[in-house]
């Protein structure tokens, strides 16, 4: 029983890394390319739901409402700042920028709020403690189903947005061929421009989950790229559904890890990474990403 | 040098100028200057030296890979953390620690044969969060292994017998050494036709692969290279502090200087990183007391050359004043029909050195 119990913690926490890794896997899709500050980004939201949740003394997921429109706003003003001319300067250059951009953003938010550690929990009241117990070890928290609620909401509208409606189609098209995509009408660079906003805005709801299910600080950001990074490589690259399944996945191996002793826990994410890395099947993973 | 008559001129593809031939005989005088310095100079001023050829070997490895293999790898503190424990885990068992520390750095090599194997299935920002993932796991695993001190760390007691000034002068001439070795290696290679195939695959691989260049074969010379070249580095950053913990010697700092470097001195370009390594230095010895301004002021930095500066300082320098100090390239010479004058003429230059070198 306690190994259900495991499992099911598990894919509560990959559901954490899933909404982390919405948005990276988003902006690969469509540019092809890893935003490497993707996880300071979403650490920004997280220390800006922190400013709204404490100074106007509202819910952190009131905060959320706020924050998220705004970021979706910086996330277009990125790309148009810094993305757009590092895309135009080859494929390595968006790598380069985007880790400068990194370590401008942890060593910012240091100077600005300190290296203290902090926590929404306690601000999100008591949806964070609740949980059903279902029998004595089992115990399912309330925050949890929310979370994953909200991964499952998140990457599968994303999914069907993707799917069904112009802008989508718009965005799949300019992902298979961006010159060609042009030539029937579409601007690509606004495409690309509303891909990076909707990426920068569910990091940004990612990082506030983070903040209200444990604690977060300026340098928090790489620990979750790497995390998000994992999710979408598990799980297949260049599909939404898969990125959720991986993130489960790579919460179910830290959890389990983590059960057996604690210093496996990290250790575990890692390796079902490494293995997935070194199968057979990922032999095509390079094949289909070379795709301009 | 091949000379091409024709009735309109004279051309020649040269591998270099007579300044960058010059300049070559310069370097090899001053790199026998540079080995006789401990009995010249201060303890402090070979430390100060160590530390600078350090940082020149690291991004020398890192615009290996990057520069002219096209991988951005942002997990060479990987390397740099096996080539240090490795050293602990070998002077452990009694193998004397200057010679544990050229071993080290072999297998920090040998080891990169399988990690390439693993890593080089991804491409562009995959291999790169790819190589740091490895080097995560490396930290955890060692920081298990409470025979190597675990998480919080370990001494190097083994270099305790020399005297402290031999003992610098020691890591100093060793650290010479692998600069030296390693550079020229990249060097020859890169003028060597594999260095040709090297080039064209960063250019384009897909067309380079299409034209008979063996890329994979290309990058995995370059990636074991580059990690002999971080392990080397790493066992020396050892041999100087004398102590290690896992989370800094494997910390993700390294790489970023590594980056930084290359980026300001040129990517792409040979002498680049020697360039970026000495301005990294000096920014490091006056700025870096100034904490998180610091570091926020070098990631400014990083981004303006990547986006504005594409080639760095030396390639800037290279295009305006054609200047070459190690010729890696090919370069065409056109001399006028009716002239005996040896220099070549700048623009005919440029338009054939297309690209890099």
């Amino acid at each position: 029983m306690i190994w259900v119990s495991v499992v099911i913690q598990g894919v509560l926490l990959g559901a954490v890394y899933a909404l982390f890794a919405c948005g990276l896997s988003l902006m690969f899709g469509v540019m092809r390319i890893i935003n490497l500050a993707h996880g300071d980004i979403a650490v920004v939201g997280a220390y800006l739901v922190w400013v709204v949740a404490t100074r106007a003394g509202v819910s952190p997921f009131v905060a959320m409402v706020a924050v998220v429109p705004v970021m979706l706003v910086a996330g277009y003003g990125l790309h148009l700042a810094l993305l757009r001319r590092s895309l135009a300067g080859g494929p390595l250059v968006p790598l380069l920028t985007t880790f400068g951009l990194a370590i401008v953003i942890q060593n910012v938010l240091q100077q600005v709020f300190s290296p203290d550690v902090r926590s929404l929990g306690a601000a999100a009241g008591r949806v964070t403690t609740a949980s059903w117990r279902l029998t004595g070890e089992l115990a399912i928290s309330w925050f949890g189903i929310a979370t994953l609620a909200m991964a499952v909401l998140l990457l599968g509208g994303l999914a069907l947005f993707l799917r069904h409606t112009g802008l989508g189609r718009e965005m799949r098209a300019t992902a298979q061929d961006p010159d060609a995509a042009q030539l029937v009408g579409i601007d690509a660079r606004a495409v690309y421009a509303r891909a990076t906003a909707v990426a920068v805005a569910t990091a940004a709801l990612a990082g506030a989950f983070l903040a209200i299910r444990s604690t977060f600080e300026p340098t928090s950001g790489p620990t979750q790229l790497i995390f998000a990074f994992e999710a979408v490589v598990i799980g297949g690259t260049g599909s939404l559904w898969g990125t959720l399944v991986g993130g489960i996945i790579l919460g179910i191996a830290q959890t389990v890890g983590g059960h057996i002793d604690p210093q496996y826990s990290l250790l575990g994410g890692h390796l079902v990474f490494l293995a997935v890395l070194a199968s057979p099947r990922s032999k095509t993973l390079a094949a289909r990403t070379s795709r301009p | 040098m091949t000379a091409i008559e024709t009735g309109r001129g004279r051309y020649a593809v040269q591998r270099g100028t007579r300044r960058s031939r010059r300049s070559l005989t310069a370097i090899a005088a001053g790199i026998v200057a540079l080995a006789v310095a401990p009995f010249v100079l201060s303890s402090y001023a070979i430390d100060q030296l160590t530390e600078l050829f350090l940082l020149a070997l690291v991004a020398g490895m890192w615009n290996a890979l990057a520069g002219y293999g096209g991988l951005i790898s942002i997990g060479q503190q990987a390397f740099i953390g096996l080539g240090a424990y490795a050293t602990i885990v070998l002077s452990h068992r009694g193998v004397p620690p200057y010679l544990a520390i050229v071993a080290a750095a072999v297998i920090g090599g040998v080891l990169a044969v399988p990690i390439s194997l693993l890593v080089l299935r991804l491409r562009g920002g995959q291999f790169a969060i790819g190589t740091w993932v490895v080097a995560e796991v490396l930290a955890l695993l060692i920081a298990l292994d409470p025979s190597v001190g675990g998480g919080t760390g370990v001494s190097l007691t083994g270099l305790n017998v020399y005297p402290p000034a031999d003992r610098q002068a020691y890591t100093y001439w060793l650290t010479l050494g692998f600069g030296v070795l390693l550079l020229g290696a990249i060097f020859a290679l890169l003028r060597s036709s594999i260095g040709a195939g090297l080039q064209a695959i960063r250019d384009d691989e897909e067309a380079a692969a299409s034209l008979g260049v063996r890329v994979y074969a290309g990058k995995r010379l370059l990636f074991v290279l580059a990690s002999f070249g971080c392990a080397a580095a790493g066992a020396l950053t050892l041999a100087k502090t004398l102590f290690i913990q896992p989370r800094s010697i494997f910390g993700l700092e390294s790489t970023a200087s590594m980056i930084f470097m290359v980026l300001v001195g040129g990517l792409g370009t040979f002498e680049g990183p020697l360039i970026g390594a000495i301005v990294f230095f000096a920014i490091q010895h006056w700025f870096a007391d100034f904490g998180a301004w610091y570091l926020i002021g070098l990631g400014t930095t990083a981004v303006a050359f990547a986006l504005f500066v594409p080639r760095g300082l030396w390639g800037w320098a290279e295009q305006r004043l054609h200047v070459q100090l190690f010729p890696v390239g090919h370069r065409l010479d056109v001399r006028a029909p009716d002239s005996d004058d040896r220099r070549s003429r700048p623009n005919a230059d440029r338009s054939a050195s297309r690209g890099r070198n």
